[in-house]
């Protein structure tokens, strides 16, 4: 089939960027959306111009690291699927395709569609995790974790932190990341003691990075590649009263 | 030159305390005036610089991603083994240790591996505390779920996305490292160049893939996890940006590089789909606990599945080797698919790829079952395939994956360069010549959190801490080099791309140096080669600068690189005149068609060293002695 692109260009941080014109031909409805774009490129690379730049790598939709904003959708039409696992047969002759970079202000765009999404990683720094030095630790089934318990950490974990619920966010919002990172860990017994302090310094960290907070509009969850449930943020909401007023 | 893996002595279960008896520590005071160099951030590059951190070690941590969280670890699927022996099904520690050197049909040390065994109950104990939520049943216990090559249930699980969140456990105590200070990280940077000062590593040459900028670190020590190099097939289950170059680098500064033909190719992936294919999906090998593998029994025969009868189909693997069935190891899977297809009965467009079939189990578990146990991996199947998997058999062929070879290194982990450690899939130790499913994360994860900071604490203890800085010579000279050869690189403007080099270096090696070898075909890809990469040095186009952030500039770095390797690896299959795990000369089987090993003339490690471009390496071998296990010939009848 042939597809008419509209694909976001900008060459760096502090220049303005603007969507250019491109036509994709004789794509095969097998191919993945990036190897749509692989052939594009190729084309761009042998008439001498830039190719289109873009993150990606795993492909398989468990990295992370793509992220494009497909017809105003980030990661495009399909449901719980990352760009690189959305396939063409998921469109038809003649489409016009828009094609942009994650957007928000705590995301400042690097080149064409590559952002830089450092932030997520500082709010994760922040208290992300559960401070259990190597070596140490008890037997793995010394503490018995319910099945239902570990069942809901892991659809919280599952999270492969991509972005895609900031940039569909109209707060440009962190806050479903966050909550499924601190559900992740407060559901667990090893993860209760540190839990008060995780959501106060993970929750103000998101905010010092510029992420706005939610508004309940629940466009997160429609976006996200791995279907994290917004009820996370409800959990999120609920660890901070506790910690505000002290329960335990 | 005769290596020596320097193993302690002792009784096989004594060593590795032994080793820790006889390495020297770093006082906590003076931890913090050495700083480590740690390249990659998957699962053991991870686990090192966080526990490295934790120590008291400066570390500066690098990876090619936006973040340290993206690891190609991250991929991995269906779990990691332990001998925990929770279900008491007669697992030991032992019993794990033998699995593993028979499932590398005997080209491992034995004392890694027994080592590499003692710690991976280690492991299960330190993930569960950081809060990786692996499979529980209804008490409340951990779960476990059965592999290739094994006869008991050892593998900890976290759905079918265990390494990813193993990767997460990882990556949240390297972030608590950051956040104490202990750790610097450096994302989208590419290591280029080792740099060496009079004969110990000390620091690295990196490119910047934002700015562009080539700059030097210097430290008392390096640590590469970089992963392997399958993706030297062009297609592979690998992630795009997975390479040789640090390793290979490594390997140009004097490092030896072992068995790089030891590579494996991954009996369940899904198969081509076209010219426009850019990269291999795995589908878990856990699918073949429940998914039965079969082919018509007819050549040729085009039938819907559904149409096949029973009588009419061939459960090969459940035939040829009644004792493992499907869950066969991963070499002899692979090539058994390949033998069927080439006989004309694979299916699908092109006839390669064989069925894995579900049905049975659908009908004896229900389908609720197998959606609880491999949902998102039917939906992975769905989402490429366009087909439904609890309805039609999922098509699987196999694909390059893991290389069990790499730099070579001791007991230690320690290149031949001092001060030089290699950990994970980047080195060559513990998985001989195939690597069994659910091992990977359990090496990574070892040598990270629980080898490499006694052993690394050892080489410190015997070097003067921040001697070198990166004004010395050698720094300078390793920048002058990178730049010079971006420089080349983007001054060839030919009117090919790069991938279209990668493509053709990896049919040549899918072809000759693929799953199974001959000396004809080894020689043939030797001639091919050298053509190729001298057309790429003239006829590769690039286009953008270096001073950018270049995609194709970092692409053309890593093929470039691959260009040169691909020769080494077919030279050390052509060297290696047996047949062993995931290495098949076809001039060497059994009457069956089995691998047929020759103890006699290579139970060695071959260790390659770098003799410069265009001319033959030199060959050092590390003789592999058995005392605790007699080197049986390989069956799974």
């Amino acid at each position: 089939m042939n597809l008419n692109l509209f694909v976001w260009r900008q060459k760096r941080t502090d220049e303005k960027g603007a969507m250019e014109r491109y036509e994709a031909k004789d794509i095969s409805p097998e191919m993945s959306f990036l190897e749509m774009l692989d052939m594009v490129n190729e084309g761009l690379i042998k008439k001498g111009m830039e190719p289109i730049a873009f993150d990606h790598d795993c492909r398989e939709g468990i990295c992370g690291m793509c992220s494009q904003v497909i017809n105003g959708i980030p990661h495009g039409p399909k449901e719980k699927t990352t760009t690189c696992q959305l396939h063409m047969r998921n469109f038809r002759d003649g489409d016009t395709i828009y094609i942009e970079p994650f957007r928000a202000k705590a995301f400042p765009v690097i080149k064409d569609l590559i952002i830089d999404r450092s932030a997520l990683d500082r709010i994760i720094q922040a208290g992300g995790y559960i401070s259990a030095h190597t070596g140490g630790v008890p037997d793995a089934n010394a503490v018995l974790i319910p099945k239902e318990d570990a069942e809901t950490a892991m659809d919280a974990a599952e999270c492969i932190g991509c972005g895609a619920c900031v940039a569909a966010c109209p707060n440009g919002s962190a806050m479903l990341f966050t909550a499924a990172k601190v559900s992740h860990l407060a559901v667990l017994p090893q993860g209760k003691i540190e839990a008060a302090r995780r959501v106060c310094v993970m929750t103000e960290e998101m905010l010092n990075e510029g992420f706005g907070n939610c508004g309940n509009h629940y466009e997160c969850r429609a976006a996200c590649p791995k279907g994290i449930e917004v009820k996370f943020i409800a959990k999120l909401n609920r660890e901070y009263i506790k910690a505000q007023i002290g329960m335990k | 030159m005769i290596l020596d893996g320097k193993c302690p002595s002792g009784p096989l279960h004594e060593k590795w305390d032994r080793r820790k008896q006889e390495l020297r520590l770093v006082g906590p005071v003076n931890k913090r005036q050495y700083k480590i160099i740690v390249v990659g951030a998957g699962l053991a590059g991870a686990s090192a610089a966080a526990t490295l951190g934790e120590l008291g070690c400066n570390v500066e941590a690098f990876c090619y991603q936006d973040s340290p969280r993206r690891g190609h670890s991250i991929a991995a699927q269906g779990g990691i083994n332990a001998a925990k022996n929770y279900p008491n099904d007669g697992d030991s520690i032992f019993r794990l240790f033998y699995d593993t050197l028979k499932g590398g049909d005997f080209r491992a040390r034995e004392a890694n591996v027994y080592r590499l065994s003692m710690v991976s109950n280690n492991i299960i104990d330190q993930c569960v505390a950081q809060g990786v939520p692996f499979a529980r049943d209804y008490a409340g216990y951990l779960d476990n779920r059965s592999f290739g090559g094994a006869q008991v249930s050892r593998t900890f699980y976290a759905r079918g996305q265990t390494g990813q969140q193993l990767l997460l456990g990882a990556y949240s105590a390297l972030m608590r490292q950051v956040r104490s200070g202990t750790v610097t990280i450096h994302p989208r940077m590419e290591m280029l160049d080792l740099v060496i000062v009079d004969g110990d590593a000390k620091g690295i040459t990196v490119r910047d893939l934002v700015s562009g900028d080539i700059k030097c670190h210097a430290a008392d020590a390096v640590c590469l996890c970089t992963g392997g190099y399958a993706n030297v097939f062009h297609l592979s289950t690998n992630a795009m940006g997975s390479n040789v170059t640090a390793a290979f680098r490594a390997y140009k500064k004097g490092a030896l590089f072992a068995n790089p033909c030891f590579t494996q190719i991954h009996p369940t992936c899904i198969p081509v789909s076209g010219e426009h294919q850019s990269k291999l999906t795995l589908m878990s090998e856990s699918l073949r606990n429940d998914g039965r593998v079969w082919v018509p029994k007819n050549k040729g025969d085009k039938r819907l599945p559904s149409e096949i009868p029973e009588a009419e189909r061939d459960y090969y693997l459940e035939r040829k080797y009644p004792g493992f069935g499907n869950l066969t190891p991963r070499d002899i899977a692979s090539r058994a698919a390949k033998d069927v297809c080439d006989e004309g009965r694979g299916v699908g467009p092109g006839g390669y790829g064989v069925y894995l079939d579900f049905e049975d189990a659908i009908g004896r578990l229900g389908e609720n079952t197998i959606r609880e146990r491999y949902g998102n991996l039917f939906e992975m199947y769905e989402r490429i395939t366009g087909e439904d998997a609890y309805k039609r058999p999922m098509r699987i062929y196999p694909a390059p994956h893991y290389a069990m070879g790499g730099l070579w290194v001791d007991y230690n982990l320690q290149s031949n360069i001092p001060g030089l450690f290699v950990l994970g899939e980047a080195n060559f130790s513990d998985h001989g010549a195939n690597r069994l499913g659910a091992s990977a994360l359990m090496q990574g994860l070892a040598d990270g959190y629980f080898i490499i900071p006694y052993t690394i604490s050892d080489y410190l203890a015997r070097t003067k801490p921040g001697v070198v800085n990166t004004g010395h010579a050698e720094f300078r000279r390793s920048i002058e080099d990178m730049n010079a050869s971006v420089k080349k690189l983007l001054s060839i403007n030919g009117r090919r791309t790069v991938n279209e080099f990668h493509r053709e270096l990896g049919r040549i090696m899918w072809d000759y140096v693929g799953m199974s070898r001959s000396e004809d075909g080894l020689k043939k890809a030797l001639s091919i080669i050298p053509g190729l990469r001298a057309e790429f040095m003239e006829d590769v186009k690039i286009p953008g600068s270096g001073m950018d952030l270049n995609q194709e500039l970092e692409k053309a770095g890593r093929v470039a690189d691959f260009l040169e390797f691909a020769e080494l690896m077919a030279q050390d299959a052509l060297h290696r005149n047996e047949s062993c795990g995931g290495h098949f000369r076809v001039e060497h089987q059994m009457p069956d068609g089995e691998a047929k090993r020759d103890d006699e003339n290579f139970r060695y490690v071959a260790a390659w060293e770098f003799k410069g471009i265009n001319k033959e390496p030199g060959l050092h071998k590390e003789p592999l002695s058995f005392e605790n296990v007699k080197p049986a010939v390989r069956s799974y009848k």
